[in-house]
């Protein structure tokens, strides 16, 4: 939940005479805080100045004691409206002025109560059951003709993130990119955080899984064994790739190279370029990933790590496929439903040596929860930032080194 | 030539209690306010040589007095107030149609925002300050500094002895300031602070202030005080001023003293 606030508007001679200052002490004395919204300072010195203040509180209590203090120096409540909805118009169309989300926390106004939106998540809509007094987010592929989705900006709040408790790498909250930052110290916060989450998840607490979407480059690099050792020893509860992650995993258990070249010796092996398809039509001959790991045909690695564990996997799958794998969703939309609905839950997540499914998986995350970007390329963590996962902790590092680091540092002893 | 209304006590009394000073116990000697208030028209009129307009006094109306809480008057202009409680929101339409039949443009403010008058707002010539919390409402400020074309710096009365921004804040004529500092919180006397240069802040001791020292008449180099207020009146004397004490005990029963039975015309 995010506490309660309330928007007041002060108005006269605010700044001269202190009162914007008494207010704004009031509030933080009181136990509130505050953020400070279209100030106009008056141009003269008869002019009056105005100030748009939304007041928070831990309680509505404290938030309600708050406001009765800072009434009476012309703090006076803004009149909230309920917010608007609309039918959509047909299936997979939203309403015109359809209100298009963010990834922070949300709550719109239904009959002069304030309800949380379910399912953050940016760029959805928000469709709302009035008589239940519930809403959620929905894609725009998603909507049904006729459900009621949130139009227009009034009775919408969206509270920004609070400065978290913890303080370690996250609680910034902030997307530094910078391949000169020390990778220790952030590495050493990741896995504090890891450790505490599976433990949390051990004991069946919410929010508590770790969510990892990867590239193949990650087998590349050489970090299959780290990562395996993550997920065996369960630090990792969801996984979301494509079919190159997982070929190419498979690939090195079944032939010891890497789209064709040896891991062990770095050359490569004649006919090598072949080993992927090959272990591609394997699987595909088994049936599915599952299946191969069962039947002892794929022994080591980090789908077997998965399947061994339990690990949900979403593979999604692209146009430069082979194959695909068996279990990759070729069909983007649904693809990214299915990583929509098992993002519920997770309370860390982790992007590596992806862009696409670092982009992709940041687009579903909501804000609250932390997010780690690891590429060897600095325009990965950029472009997540750019497209709006500020929350994001951008570390510029090669995949392997990551994950070996991040394993040792949980105790992996290879 | 400085012209005050002001309002004869023949129907002066306290029939309620709407401040700390007011005890229906502590009875109006209505022979010694008629002669104090006589007293305090003789020095205004003659010593200070202001003009005294007087307007009728309505029975029933015990505060009508008190005229600085008539309303405030700019020019042709008169602002008339309105009072927080119902006791003297019956006063209204007396004052409004005394502004009228002077010929003043009356004006007013929405009835939901309280404003007692001169009572509550005083000022220099640039610079006006409101009182607010006890009785006006802060938020008619900005609307009467609309009106008027000043600016108006609020500032809270603290003390519910001091009600009024009248009994413990007193603008001079000289640019000088008799005030009560304790009335106010620490934002309150930072921004006092930051408006008027210490040499010309006079700070009333508290027991002159609660004998209504702020509650003085200031007209060009006269200033017309309650009487034992010696502090006050050694204070405004080193300034150059020249002062008047005037008995007025029986209208502090109502908690009003020189000031509160007069109000600027211009």
């Amino acid at each position: 939940m995010t506490g309660s606030q309330e928007t007041v508007f002060l108005q006269g001679h605010i700044i001269d005479s202190l009162i914007l200052a008494k207010v704004l002490d009031t509030i933080l004395m009181m136990g509130g805080t505050f953020d400070l919204q279209d100030v106009t300072i008056g141009a003269t010195r008869e002019a009056t100045s105005q100030a748009r203040i939304v007041v928070r509180a831990p309680s509505s209590r404290v938030l309600t004691e708050i406001l009765q203090a800072i009434q009476p120096h012309g703090a006076a409540i803004e009149r909230e409206e309920d917010c608007r909805f609309a039918p959509a118009p047909a299936a997979g169309v939203f309403p015109e002025e359809f209100y298009a989300t963010t990834h922070l926390p949300t709550q719109i106004r239904l009959d002069g109560e304030w309800v949380e939106v379910e399912g953050m998540e940016m760029d959805l809509g928000i469709s709302v059951d009035p008589a239940k007094a519930r809403a959620r987010t929905v894609p725009m592929g998603g909507v049904a003709a006729g459900e009621l989705v949130v139009t227009g900006r009034d009775g919408i709040r969206v509270t920004p993130l609070a400065r978290p408790t913890e303080r370690d790498v996250f609680g910034f909250m902030e997307s530094v990119v910078s391949s000169e930052r020390p990778h220790q110290p952030v590495i050493a916060d990741i896995a504090r955080r890891m450790q505490k989450l599976g433990a949390w998840y051990r004991e069946g607490r919410a929010d508590s899984k770790v969510l990892l979407a990867g590239g193949p480059a990650i087998v590349h690099a050489g970090g299959r064994d780290a990562l395996a050792w993550l997920i065996e020893a369960g630090y990792i509860q969801l996984l979301f790739c494509g079919n190159a992650l997982a070929a190419h995993d498979m690939e090195a258990g079944l032939y010891g190279t890497s789209l064709g070249y040896g891991l062990a010796g770095g050359r490569s092996v004649p006919h090598g370029h072949e080993h992927h398809l090959r272990t591609i039509n394997r699987i595909r001959a088994i049936g599915s990933i599952q299946a191969a790991v069962r039947s002892g045909v794929v022994t080591d690695g980090i789908m077997a790590a998965c399947v061994r564990r339990d690990v949900k996997m979403v593979m999604a799958g692209t146009i430069r496929d082979d194959g695909p794998l068996p279990g990759v969703l070729t069909d983007s939309m649904e693809a990214q439903q299915a990583m929509r609905a098992e993002i519920q839950g997770v309370g860390f997540a982790l992007l590596v040596a992806s862009t696409l499914h670092a982009i992709a998986t940041g687009n579903l995350l909501p804000a609250t929860i932390p997010t780690v970007c690891v590429d060897v390329n600095p325009a990965v963590p950029t472009k997540l930032a750019d497209r709006g996962s500020f929350q994001a902790v951008g570390l510029v590092m090669d995949a392997a080194s990551f994950l070996t680091e991040l394993a040792r540092e949980l105790g992996w002893r290879p | 030539m400085s012209r005050l209304l002001v309002c004869s006590p023949d129907y002066f009394q306290i029939d309620y209690e709407i401040n700390p000073w007011m005890r229906r116990a502590n009875a109006v000697n209505p022979a010694r306010a008629a002669g104090q208030w006589q007293a305090l028209m003789h020095v205004l009129a003659h010593d200070v040589g202001a003009g005294i307009e007087r307007m009728p006094p309505v029975e029933g109306l015990p505060d009508m007095v008190f005229t600085a809480n008539a309303g405030i008057v700019a020019g042709r202009r008169a602002l008339v107030s309105r009072f927080r409680y119902p006791e003297r929101q019956r006063e209204e339409v007396y004052f409004e149609r005394w502004f009228r039949e002077q010929g003043y443009e009356v004006l007013t403010l929405d009835k939901t925002l309280y404003f007692e008058g001169a009572g509550d707002l005083l000022g220099f010539p640039d610079t006006w300050f409101g009182g607010y919390r006890q009785r006006s409402d802060i938020r008619a400020f900005p609307r009467v500094g609309d009106l008027f074309q000043r600016e108006i710096i609020p500032l809270e009365l603290i003390d519910r002895r001091f009600y009024h921004l009248d009994t413990c804040f007193c603008p001079l004529s000289g640019g000088d300031l008799l005030y009560f500092p304790a009335a106010f919180d620490s934002y309150g006397q930072a921004v006092i602070a930051q408006r008027i240069p210490e040499d010309r802040r006079l700070a009333v001791p508290e027991e002159e202030a609660l004998r209504f020292a702020c509650n003085a008449v200031s007209v060009g180099k006269y200033v017309v005080i309650p009487a034992d207020c010696p502090r006050t009146s050694q204070l405004l004397e080193a300034r150059g001023y020249r002062t008047f004490a005037v008995h007025l005990d029986e209208f502090m029963k109502s908690g009003g003293a020189a000031k509160c039975l007069t109000l600027a015309l211009d």
